[in-house]
């Protein structure tokens, strides 16, 4: 794929269609891709990178890339295409200036749970039917996919691209997914439990701004949590009541935002399950307002910018679920 | 640092009674900021005002806070206290230490340590007020009155005749309304097409008036003094310019087979129709969903015979739009739908019949030339039963009826059963009655009369069933609650008194002019009893039913009510603006458009801005800005704003926090 | 055996939207109907300038529960902002819960010019709940905290 990838950015490039390519760059170790952009076929050959390893969603890099001159190829698997459209929608991006090719994605490897498997000097990973190939120092290990998919591959919710202007690979299906099991748990669980799993998880926060810096709905010209006359700017975090604003009011701001790609979750360098605060909201947005997916299209009204007359009260949280 | 005055009021003993307001304002006099903090018997009297007056001079201050009754009462007053000495009125804010401090507490400790809080919450606000500056923004003027029916009528007269240009928008092709379709009125029984074609005429003829009949309002925007408005003129396929009313095409039109709407579907009419023979404008319309030539190509009739050249089949609606600074809504009513009503056999027997079509059976215009015959067999009726309260004062459950009174029903029922008995003294005639309503001039005499010199027969009770006969007699089954018996009545005729509703173009209207309505659709006033002609929407007014049913007299005298207001408007050069309104932060806006969803106003637009960056480059923005001439200061936008870019004057984001944390420290 | 204990007074905060439910708490005092005095009222526009931020914020320096007012479905002045607020708060509401804060601190109610009464049975009947529920300790910021 990622030979594929390279030879048809080239082409682009050549042809003029685009200026500059959006993509993934090696990083200092194997399964440490970053984002980055190529301008030229020598560049590409030297540092793009894809595998699956390379989970970074590029859509939220074309807030900035697209105010640049000329339009700029990116590759954007299919949780990321969902991103794009938001972005389109919010005008943050300006899809004229973006030219798309979409991947085909059978998920992401998860290298905490490669580690937690055993593995250590990873060197590199490829897929070979249900099981990942893993290079190692010590040698190639093979491990069932399943069992080192990152949470939010094995939970997918859609292969099927968004929008593209062409692609690789092939392009899937929306996926009748169980990503709201772990909600639905807690949601089962007492006021206490909730409280506790959450104060565990939460208190582990360090406010260093990774799932918000990432987060390709957290777009904000200006963050509230870095405007001091915000009212709720980034104080020490020396309370744990601090972790609870923040992760409550970011996850409120990106409510019927958030197309659940997960990126919060995996940039935590705490591994704090951020995405289950997105989740909850997309769980109680299709109950009580009807099936939304933030991203399928680029011009239907967010669940939080419309009503209907007979919405449910409040009072429904006390009606449901365990006390 | 702000320089801030407290202001602690006793409302004599109202406040003082169970707050002490010495120990109020001593307690206030340390919080960070505030240079003098003193207490008086009633700030709001005059000398209350010239203390308040004083200090800002003498303390150069450069915020007050008023800790007195609700804001709701005073705010406005203590706003022009500041501004006369010469400081910002938005620097003004007000303690409610009275409404929600004094008058429920009754420990004095208690209702003290509150007030202190509320004293404080209002300083930690004041702190961060701003000097604000209304704005003004100019009056268009010219008003738009919505329906044209007596109400529209004697509303365009009035503001007409004082000189400004009206435009009456009528969805039927002829104005008039419902008292075009009314025999006599009560309880004078003048006739109404007397009164009111002559009022018709002069709104026609008016140099000031122009009426757009036929019409309907496709769409609002603007705010108070600035509306735009886009008005549907439905095709008549008949050249409004070039037809003379002659009558000639619809004499000719072979089709004669349509329900005449004018006297409720009980005779027919052509395709091409004048409603009425005093029809304003006196003009034809053709039906397009009963015409001839409309449906099939074929006929042509009435093209051929009028000389004036008027018809033209292929006419399309069309669109005007046009400026106002007033919009008066004059939607009026409908009786409601009977057909959920089989216990009255209405839609068995054609002699159940509603009250307004009796009104047509009378009227000499009317299917029967004024003669009263039954609907069934034209037939003399000798037994007439009137029920009352059809479908009006109903339980909320009973989802047929509706809940309030009809307030007409009583007064015309009194009035058909006395022209019937007049006119027809071989009649026995029967009327049902929950109660009887006359609170009105010369009401109650008309009813008695009714009773007493007229020998109309009222029994206390409802109907419980009308049953077609064989014979073609209506039985009709009621209670006498008085006499406590059970009632069997034979009936030629039952005349039914339904219930009245608005007209169903009023809740899509209001919803284009952002006017509020009760649940029954009728159009909310600004106060119910010191505003009753005004909307809560600025730039709106009420005219007739649409805000309540009412008798003709009450609709004129609120049609003309609501003229006033809007020659008051229109007087006016330019109305200054609220100015506690949103404004966006542009250096923080994403130009996402969150805030332009939930805008009500239609108050937020976007544009495209270049901008410095911090690195020295440019780049081109989209930002969202507001209007404050629309913007009306709910605040919906700033929460929907992530960035919180969008922020409110007078209720901003730090301001209410600055507000919770005093409370809560 | 039964140790003295100081009655607990919960801090109530409770925005009321400048139309209706401001007006139905001036009512209620107009009518002399009592309600505790930990019931401290912010005059807001409209339920909808309610920011989930000023509910946070509430809790953060020590409010026992938070309590929002506005207007009838279909009666706001500004004609939607309630329908706004209504998803606002219930998802907010629901998230607080997710996360175990106690349900009972959070409430939305409607409230009428007219409603004085209705306004004064809310306020005693939240306080009750409040009070029952004892301390905001799941929301408080500890630095805030009054001495």
């Amino acid at each position: 794929m990622q030979e594929a990838m390279i030879k048809r950015a080239k082409e682009l490039l050549t042809d003029g269609t685009v200026n500059r390519v959006l993509g993934w760059q090696k990083g200092g170790v194997a399964y440490d891709a970053t984002p980055a952009v190529f301008d030229s076929a020598e560049a590409l050959e030297q540092g793009f990178v894809y595998d699956d390893f390379t989970a970074a969603n590029l859509s939220k890099y074309l807030v900035k890339e697209t105010k640049n001159e000329g339009k700029v190829l990116v590759f954007l698997k299919p949780c990321d295409t969902y991103s794009l459209n938001q972005l389109t929608k919010e005008h943050r991006v300006n899809r004229d200036n973006v030219y798309v090719i979409g991947v085909g994605c059978d998920g992401k490897a998860d290298v905490e749970k490669l580690r937690a498997q055993g593995m250590d000097g990873i060197l590199g990973i490829t897929a070979e039917g249900d099981n990942f190939v893993v290079e190692t120092l010590y040698g190639n290990k093979t491990v069932a996919k399943a069992d080192v998919l990152a949470e939010r591959c094995v939970v997918c919710k859609s292969r099927k691209l968004m929008t593209y202007d062409e692609i690789l690979g092939e392009d899937g299906e929306v996926i009748d997914s169980n990503r709201f099991d772990m909600v639905e748990q807690l949601e089962n669980m007492t006021s206490d439990q909730r409280y506790a799993f959450w104060q565990n998880e939460l208190s582990r926060c360090i406010r260093c701004n990774a799932c918000r810096n990432v987060c390709p709905a957290c777009t904000c010209e200006k963050c509230v949590f870095d405007n001091v006359n915000s009212g709720v700017a980034n104080t020490a975090a020396a309370d744990s009541f601090e972790e609870k604003l923040f992760h409550v009011i970011r996850a409120f701001h990106v409510a019927g935002r958030c197309t659940d790609c997960g990126e919060c979750s995996r940039v935590c360098p705490q591994g704090i399950p951020l995405h289950l605060l997105n989740r909850k909201f997309i769980k109680d947005i299709n109950e009580l307002y009807g099936e939304y997916q933030a991203g399928e299209d680029t011009d239907s009204r967010g669940p939080l910018t419309n009503f209907t007359y007979d919405d449910c009260e409040p009072s429904i949280v006390h009606e449901r679920g365990v006390e | 640092m702000q320089r801030i005055g407290v202001f602690v009021c006793w409302c004599g003993s109202n406040i003082a009674g169970t707050v002490d307001v010495h120990k109020v304002a001593e307690a206030l006099k340390s919080e960070p900021g505030v240079v003098i903090s003193t207490q008086y018997q009633y700030m709001c009297s005059e000398a209350g005002q010239t203390l308040i007056k004083d200090a800002i001079r003498d303390h150069k201050l450069t915020g007050i806070v008023v800790c007195s009754c609700s804001p709701r009462m005073h705010e406005a007053t203590f706003r022009k206290t500041a501004a006369a000495a010469g400081l910002n009125p938005y620097m003004v804010e007000i303690a409610n230490i009275r409404e929600q401090c004094s008058w429920i507490h009754k420990d004095m400790e208690v209702g003290t340590e509150k007030a202190i809080i509320l004293g404080r919450a209002a300083i930690a606000k004041v702190h961060l007020n701003a000097p604000l500056v209304a704005g003004e923004s100019p009056v268009v003027k010219r008003a738009l009155v919505i329906g044209g029916g007596i109400a529209g009528i004697q509303t365009a007269l009035d503001i007409a005749d004082a000189g400004f240009p009206v435009d009456i928008v009528e969805t039927k092709p002829t104005i008039g309304g419902k008292m075009a379709q009314i025999d006599k009125t009560f309880p004078t029984l003048d006739c109404a097409a007397c009164i009111l074609t002559p009022k018709m005429v002069d709104a026609a003829q008016h140099e000031k008036i122009n009426i757009y009949a036929y019409s309907e309002v496709a769409e609002v925007k603007g705010f108070v003094g600035n509306f735009s408005v886009k008005i549907k003129q439905k095709a008549r396929m008949v050249d409004t310019t070039k037809c003379t009313g002659c009558g000639l095409c619809v004499e000719k039109c072979p089709m004669k087979k349509v329900p005449n709407e004018f006297n409720l579907g009980m005779d027919k009419r052509s395709a091409i129709y004048i409603p009425f023979a005093q029809a304003v404008p006196k003009v034809a319309t053709i039906d397009p969903t009963a015409c001839i030539k409309m449906k099939t190509g074929k006929c042509g009739l009435c093209a051929t015979v009028c000389e004036a050249g008027a018809i033209d089949y292929t006419q399309q609606d069309s669109f005007i739009e046009e400026k106002y600074g007033a919009i008066v809504v004059a939607t009026g009513y409908n009786p409601i739908n009977l057909d959920k009503y089989d216990e009255f056999a209405y839609n068995q027997s054609p002699d159940v019949i509603t009250s307004l079509e009796f009104e047509r059976l009378t009227n000499a215009a009317g299917p029967t030339a004024g003669k009263l015959l039954r609907p069934s067999d034209g037939k003399h009726p000798h037994t007439l039963v009137f029920v009352q309260c059809v479908g009006s004062r109903c339980d909320v459950a009973n989802e047929k009826g509706k809940s309030y009174c009809s307030k007409i029903c009583c007064m015309y029922t009194a009035k058909h059963a006395m022209l019937c008995r007049e006119k027809y003294p071989d009649t026995d005639v029967y009327v049902f009655y929950i109660d009887v309503r006359t609170p009105g001039k010369n009401f109650d005499e008309f009813y008695r009369r009714a009773v007493e010199e007229y020998g109309v027969h009222y029994i206390k009770g409802m109907v419980g069933k009308v049953a077609p006969q064989a014979d073609g007699t209506l039985l009709v089954q009621g209670s006498d609650l008085i006499e406590g018996e059970q009632l069997k009545i034979k009936a030629d005729l039952v005349v039914l008194a339904a219930a009245i509703e608005p007209d169903k173009s009023a809740r899509p209207l209001a919803t284009m002019l952002t006017a509020s309505m009760d649940t029954n659709d009728f159009f909310t006033e600004a106060h119910p009893k010191l505003r009753p002609v005004e909307s809560p929407t600025a730039g709106v007014f009420l005219s007739g039913c649409c805000q309540g049913p009412k008798d003709i007299p009450e609709t004129v005298s609120q049609a003309s009510g609501a003229a006033a207001k809007v020659i008051g408007l229109l007087v006016k050069d330019s109305l200054t603006c609220n100015p506690c309104v949103a404004h966006s932060n542009e250096l923080m806006c994403n130009g996402c458009s969150a805030c332009e969803k939930v805008c009500p106003y239609g108050a937020i637009s976007y544009e495209d801005k270049e901008f410095r960056m911090p690195d020295r480059t440019t780049a081109i923005r989209r930002v969202a800005s507001v209007n404050p001439a629309v913007c009306q200061g709910c605040g919906a936008c700033t929460v929907a704003c992530p960035s919180g870019a969008m922020d409110l004057n007078g209720f901003s984001n730090s301001q209410i926090m600055a507000e919770v944390d005093a409370i809560c420290k | 055996m039964q140790v003295e204990k100081k009655e607990f007074k919960p801090t109530i905060v409770a925005f009321c939207c400048n139309w209706c439910s401001y007006a139905g708490a001036d009512l209620s005092g107009t009518n002399r109907l009592n309600y505790p005095a930990n019931v401290k009222i912010i005059r807001v526009p409209c339920s909808c300038r309610v920011n989930p931020m000023f509910v946070l914020r509430a809790f953060q320096r020590g409010a026992d529960g938070v309590i929002i007012c506005g207007c009838h479905p279909g009666d706001c002045h500004y004609t939607t902002g309630n329908y706004y607020a209504r998803r606002r708060m219930t998802l907010l509401f629901s998230m607080l819960d997710f996360l175990g804060i106690e349900r009972d601190r959070t409430r939305l109610e409607w409230v009428s010019a007219a409603e004085g009464a209705k306004f004064a049975a809310t306020m005693n009947d939240f306080v009750e709940t409040v009070t029952k529920l004892g301390e905001n300790k799941r929301l408080e910021d500890l630095r805030c905290k009054k001495q």
